[in-house]
Parts: structure tokens; sequence; C-alpha cells
């Protein structure tokens, strides 16, 4: 168990700079996700981590020691790949064990662990199989075996759920987060899903372009993102971005009013989070009529898919009651469920 | 109806089945196998044969004996050379295995400086035709001392560029993430390429293995410069001593090759299997 800090961690490859040094603590037992687009130095963020990249500049503390030049074995950290990575030619069990192959134990007592987190993970009918002979989740599964059998400080996963199924995903992920609780280790999760950010992670981390955007809990984020990109990228589906313009202490659209606004004239980009915004909703704020183009039924609720004078919109409608294609409906949001962003700078504003 | 279902590829009489490409095909591949068979049928008859017999070509002898073989067996040298052949092929194909993997890995997975240059440089040796190596190795075990040696007549083929430059192309199929998951593990470099890459490549070992078993069970050449006393020849060059120093014994010759194939079989017999087995891809993403 250990914390892990970053001090203006850097990475170049030759003269492109992948990652321009990022600053970040990392606490004891704490379940970290990084989250970005593609191409954004996650994976380079990790591989630092592990050891397995050079680190260019910039400092890395795990528990307090400087590991910028440690071998990734010195480090004492586990790391799960997104193929996963587990032998082919050996069995389960002997994949779990190779994780101990350094670790100096007696056969029984490494006979005895790996039999330990087979039984955590649910792998224990299967440790005389080989690879090939397992699903998608039980390799994945063996893979993080692997990681927990060292007893590492830290565990790095770089997108491992994402050769999986939509449904073994969900159940991989709660898998995950309910053996974060009982190991109580500090992890470091690499992933572009957000969905998998939201419901995992104590604290997210946005990033793009090398850079990190934002630190916070996942309501945090969502409530308060620092600017339109995280706003954009946390919540499912995406925030609606419309071009608005503040007139006399009122958010304009198009020629629509959205509600108040204490700044001062000008333009201006308005968001709305499709939760926010409901179909025959009581609120006040941006009350638009709009048409229906297209509709997503989810059982409890339906996605609606709206064209307000041209721009496209997209709302909930809650209940059981699924809006008619080309009818005309009115949505609204609560008052304070507005975003705010500077067109130019597209930093948050606020809210209203 | 009728006459689709008539047309239905099972329906059809074996022969009507047949494509003229086809036929072709067969045609020239039997018409090669048999070329290809004919004189190891025709070796293991002739050594089926007695002395007077071995001018009457037919396939099956007239009156089949394993004399000859009694007689080859029973004469020390024949042993002897086998035993000196083994000794080589053995020795040379561990090696090749070994370094030809070890180099072959290096060139595949390490990034430094000049390794572009040094694979290169490996590859261009190829170019060079043995006949052209023969004297500078001569001289060269001259100045050693390894003329009359097994040294001297293994060194030229301890390790090879084409050996290296197969297993270099065999190492860069295999995934990083299976070396870098070793390396977080806290194996060092050399045990991940024993325990994790090795075993991951194990047909194209296999295919190593047999070519330079081969190659070595059969070389004539060189062995013959190398060696001048009896008691060192390789199975090839002791047997075309046969030839020479005795009139030329057709059923003792064919006796000692026969036996000589033996090794080649169990070598290819045992290590096909594994160049069959793919392991490669079942522990990555399904
Ligand atoms: N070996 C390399 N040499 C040069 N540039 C590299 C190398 N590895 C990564 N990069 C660059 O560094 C940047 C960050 O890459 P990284 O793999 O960390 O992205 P990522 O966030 O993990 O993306 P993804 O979600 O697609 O995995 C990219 O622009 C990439 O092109
Ligand atoms: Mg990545």
């Amino acid at each position: 168990m250990a914390e892990i800090t970053l001090r203006s961690l850097t990475k170049d490859y030759g003269t492109v700079r992948a990652v321009h040094g990022i600053d970040l603590d990392i606490s004891n037992g704490e379940f970290v996700v990084l989250v970005g687009p593609s191409g954004c130095g996650k994976s380079t963020t990790l591989r630092m981590l592990a050891g397995l990249e050079d680190i260019s500049g910039g400092e890395l503390r795990i528990a307090g020691r400087l590991v910028n030049d440690a071998e990734p074995k010195a480090r004492n950290i586990a790391m799960v790949f997104q193929n996963y990575a587990i032998y082919p030619h050996l069995t389960v069990a002997q994949n779990i064990a190779f994780g101990l192959y350094t670790s100096g134990m007696s056969r029984a007592q490494k006979d005895a662990r790996v039999a330990e987190v087979a039984g955590m993970l649910g792998l224990t009918d299967y440790l005389a199989r080989r690879p090939a002979a397992l699903s998608g989740g039980q390799r994945q599964r063996v893979a993080i075996g692997r990681a927990m059998v060292r007893d590492p400080v830290a565990f790095l996963f770089d997108e491992p759920l994402s050769n999986l199924d939509a449904q073994l995903r969900a159940q991989m992920r709660i898998e995950i987060k309910r053996l974060h609780q009982r190991l109580g280790t500090t992890i470091v999760y690499v992933t572009h899903d957000q969905v998998e950010a939201m419901t995992m992670a104590d604290r997210i981390v946005v990033m793009r372009d090398g850079h990190i955007l934002q630190v916070g809990a996942p309501v945090d984020l969502y409530e308060n993102p620092v600017d339109l990109f995280t706003a954009r990228f946390i919540g499912n589906p995406s925030m609606n971005v419309l071009d608005a313009r503040v007139q006399a202490g009122r958010i304009i659209v198009g020629d629509q009013d959205m509600g108040a606004c204490s700044r001062a004239d000008g333009a201006i980009c308005l968001g709305i989070r499709p939760q926010d915004l409901l179909v025959d909703g009581p609120g006040t704020a941006a009350r638009i009529n709009a048409t229906v183009t297209a509709v997503e039924p989810l059982g409890p609720e339906t996605l609606v898919h709206l064209d307000a004078q041209g721009h496209e919109v997209m709302a909930t409608a809650p209940g059981r009651v699924i809006p008619a294609i080309g009818s005309t409906l009115t949505a609204s949001a609560d008052a304070g469920r507005l975003y705010l962003f500077d067109p130019d700078s597209q930093r948050a504003l606020g809210r209203a | 109806m009728a006459d689709m279902s008539a047309n239905r590829p099972e329906m059809l009489p074996w022969f009507a089945r047949l494509q003229p490409g086809a036929v072709l095909v067969w045609t020239l591949l039997f018409l090669g196998g048999v070329v290809m068979v004919t004189p190891l049928v025709l070796m293991f008859s002739t050594s089926l044969k007695s002395a007077g017999q071995i001018y009457d070509l037919r396939f099956i002898p007239a009156e089949p004996t394993l004399n000859n073989y009694v007689r080859v067996l029973a004469d020390g040298w024949f042993l002897r050379w086998f035993m000196n052949s083994m000794i080589v092929a053995v020795c040379v194909t561990v090696s090749n295995v070994f370094f030809d993997s070890l180099v072959g890995y290096t060139l595949a997975k390490f990034k430094f400086r000049g390794r572009y240059i040094i694979f290169i440089a490996i590859l261009s040796t190829l170019m060079i035709p043995t006949e052209m190596l023969v004297i500078p190795w001569y001289l060269m075990s001259a100045q050693f001392g390894w003329l009359d040696t097994y040294w001297g007549i293994m060194f030229p083929g301890m390790m090879t560029a084409f050996g290296t430059f197969l297993m270099k192309q065999f190492f860069e199929t295999v995934p990083d993430d299976f070396i870098e998951a070793a390396r977080v593990d806290g194996m060092n470099e050399f045990m991940i390429w024993w325990k994790v890459a090795m075993p991951l490549v194990t047909p194209a070992l296999s295919a190593l293995a047999i070519f330079t078993f081969l190659g070595n069970w059969t070389a004539f050449f060189w062995p013959l410069i190398v060696t001048t006393s009896r008691d060192l020849y390789t199975l090839p060059v002791g047997l075309s001593s046969f030839a020479v120093e005795q009139s030329i014994q057709w059923e003792m010759i064919m006796t000692g090759a026969a036996l000589a194939t033996i090794p080649t079989l169990i070598v290819f017999l045992v290590l096909q299997r594994f160049i069959v087995r793919g392991v490669m891809l079942a522990g990555l993403k399904g």
C-alpha cells in the first residue's frame, strides 16, 4: 500500500511531447481513473508509473521514495493489460503463480497463495486449464489474479475491459470495484469509457493532449466541469451545447428565451444535460418548443432527439410515454441546471 | 428442381467431380513424388540384396537378406562414425537453437543504437557461398590447432545468419505485452527470454532444429576437409570412404545410408508436431 506522487511528470518521444508535466497526488487505497480521448497520454502515464517507459522529466514517488530510475520490479507494482497478456503455454495456476516467480516462496506457500487468489476470483475450477480454453472474462480474471498474487503496493489497469462485450464489462466493473473494496490497494485505472470512470472511480483525472484538465470525484466532475471538454466527456449521453447570447440579463438561443443570467451581454455557450432537459417538465429554465426527430426508449425513460429551430438537442421523456416522431412538444429544465461556458476559452462560467 | 439436385456435387460419381486444373496439379505432384521416392526405395531394396544381386534393379529383392546390416553394424567403424555425426549434429543444433534465438530476440525486441546495422551485417553473410569460406576456415583451423578435432568440424556452424534471421522474424510476432507483463512481475531479461519468449516461438525453434540437424547430419564437404583421421570421420565422410578404399560396395553403402536416415526420421517425427501446434495467440484477446 502506498501513495503515489507525480510532480511535473513529462514524457518526450524524440521531439514530440506526449505528457506535458502533470501533477497528481494519489492517496493510499484510492481508486483513480484516468480518462480522456485516444492519444491523450493515459497509457504513457501509466507505463511511466509501471517503469515500462523512461521518465523524461519531473518526479515520480511511490510511498515517498523517488522511483524515476527504478526498475519495474523494484517498484512492487502490478499491471493488468488490455490484451490480458496471460501466457498461452502455461495453465491458469502457472499463470497466476508467475507473479510469484521471484518471490522466493516455497512451493507449498506458492500453491496456497495461488489457491487463495483463485478462490477470490472464482477460478478454482479452472486452475488446470490453459488460456485457450477460457472465456474472455475468465482470461481477464486470470490476468487480475496474476497481478494480485504478489500483494503489490498498487495495481495499474490499462483498459482491461475494452475487449469484453457490454454485459461482461458491466459485471467485471463491479467485480473489480468489489476487489478494490476488499483489498484496499491503490488502483490507477485507464479507460476512455466515461461510464467506467463514473461508476468505479473515487477520483477521476480527465486528460487531453498530454495535460490534466480536471481532477475530482465523479459527482464533482458531473456537477462542476471546469470546461466544455470535461462537461461533454462526463455524462452519458453527452451534454447538449448551444451557441447563445446574453441580452439584458436573459440567455437567448435563436429567438427563444432560456432563462435569467447575471452576466454581461455577449456571446456564450450554453450546456444542458439531456437528463436535466425534461419533456413536459415543470422547469422554468430552457423552455424550448421542438419537433421530435428520433426516440430511444430505455424502459423507465426515453431519450428524445429534438430539432429546436435548427439546433439538435437531446432531452429525456420520463415514464413510459414515448413521444411520436414528428410531434411537437415542450421541454424544460430547472433553474440552476444550465451550464455556461466562454465560447473562446471554453472555460466554465458557472451555472444559471 | 430435379436437374438442380442432379448437379449437387455429392450426387455425382467421384471422377465427374474432378476439375481439370486439379487433375493436372495432382498428376504433377504424383510424378514429383515418384521421382523423389524412387531413390529411397532403391536404397532400401539394395540394402536388402546380396552383392551378386545389386545390378538386378527390381524393387523387391528376389532373396532379401539382412546380411548387409549385420556386416555394417559388426564393423566398428560404422558405429564410430554414426556417433561422430550424432555428436556434431546435436551440439551444433543445440548451439544454434540457443544462440540464434538469443541474438534474434535481442534484435527483435530491444531498441539500441546500431541494431539495424548489426542486422544487415548478419544478413549479408548469407550472400557468401560456403565454397569461398572453406579456405579461410581451413587456415584458421590450422592456426588454432583445430584441424582433426570435433570443434574443428563444428565451429563454422555454431551460429548461422539464417537461423538468427528466422528467429528475429518470429520474435517480432511475440506481442510486447507478454514481455512487459513479465518485466512488471519482476523477471530479469534473461528469464523473460527463456521462460516467456522462447515457449511462444516453439514452432520456429522446431523448424530451426530440424533444418540444423539435417544440414549437419548430411554435411560432407567441410567435415571431409577438416578431418584426416578415420576415427573422426562423420557418417557421410565415412560412407564415401567405403566407395574409395575397397572396390565400390554398393550394398554396404546403401545399408549405411539406410541406417543413416533413421535419426533424421526420428528428429522430424518428434519435432514436426510442435511446428503444427500454433500456441501463440491463445493468451491474447479472443
Ligand atoms: N513509442 C512511441 N513513439 C512515439 N510516440 C508515441 C509512442 N507511444 C505513444 N506515442 C504518442 O504519445 C501520445 C500518447 O499516447 P498514449 O498511448 O499514451 O495514448 P492513450 O491516451 O493511451 O490513447 P488510447 O486511448 O488510444 O490508448 C500519442 O499521441 C502517441 O502517438
Ligand atoms: Mg492507451
